[in-house]
């Protein structure tokens, strides 16, 4: 009992990890708190942090912790207790609730049954961790150095956009 | 159920929850986070099929694709933070002059 509970633990845990990542982003839609949107979020990406170190790709476990919970969430959450506007009164929902929830439904169905009709056999065994950091780091910075110069000029350009949006507020408050 | 259709399953499910979420919530930020759950989904789903093929395109992509989602950030919370300083509110129906 015990050894095939060892046995099969990842795939447990797996399951365990999708199951908690599914209610974390459920709860994402329905929670009316933004801060607890927030934390709903957070565990959702720690949970597939989890799934991800599970499957063998530990780097991206770990940019997925570093960066989307390190850096993202953290700067939303942040912004979050900086705004202070509270509006527990109002409707939760717009009123394309009854389009949305018929979109979801329609979406999850047709992706749904099309990815599992057509799903290809496995390349790899089971576990197996064919792109490690190594094979991932030679290739990153052989065969796709230019999409990594390319991130670099987004970055910039994304922090003088920033910085323009910034002093046009400046501009604004100074004027009126 | 093999473990990739579950990560498959896991991946549409997390993106569509995030498409309805931008879809019916009304909160700015609240939109945000669902469209950080899509990209979510997506990473998942490119992670799942890189170990399917055993390539490295996959991660790649989540690489850039982080890079993307930060960016993304870096930009949105300024406008979010100058259209609540403008309307004092998070509520989305108060945009609506917004219509260019």
């Amino acid at each position: 009992m015990i050894e095939a509970l060892l046995t099969n633990l990842d795939t447990l845990l797996l399951a365990l990890f999708a199951f908690c990542a599914l209610v974390g982003a459920t709860l994402t839609v329905l929670l009316r708190q933004p801060m607890r949107v927030a934390l709903a979020l957070i565990s959702t990406m720690v949970f597939l942090g989890g799934i991800y170190g599970l499957l063998g790709v530990h780097f991206i476990a770990a940019f997925q912790v570093l960066i989307y919970v390190g850096a993202v969430m953290v700067f939303m959450v942040y912004v979050i207790m900086l705004l202070e506007v509270r509006e527990a009164t109002g409707p939760l929902y717009s009123k394309l609730l009854l389009p949305g929830v018929v979109g979801f439904v329609l979406l999850v169905g047709t992706i749904g049954v099309s990815v599992w009709r057509h799903l290809p056999a496995p390349a790899a065994a089971r576990g197996d961790t064919a792109y490690g950091i190594t094979k991932f780091s030679v290739s990153f910075l052989n065969e796709y150095w230019l999409h990594f110069e390319l991130t670099s000029v987004l970055l910039v350009a994304a922090v003088v956009a920033a910085l323009a949006v910034i002093k046009v507020s400046r501009r604004k408050a100074s004027h009126g | 159920m093999d473990r990739t259709q579950l990560l498959l399953g896991l991946a549409i499910a997390l993106f569509s929850l995030g498409l309805l979420g931008v879809i019916v919530r009304r909160n700015v930020l609240v939109m945000l986070m669902c469209m950080e759950l899509m990209l979510n989904g997506v990473i998942l789903s490119l992670v799942t099929f890189a170990q399917q093929t055993a390539t490295t395109v996959g991660a790649v992509l989540v690489f850039l694709i982080f890079v993307v989602a930060t960016a993304e950030i870096a930009l949105a919370i300024p406008i979010v933070l100058l259209l609540v300083r403008d309307k004092h509110t998070l509520d989305l129906g108060a945009y609506n002059d917004l219509k260019g």
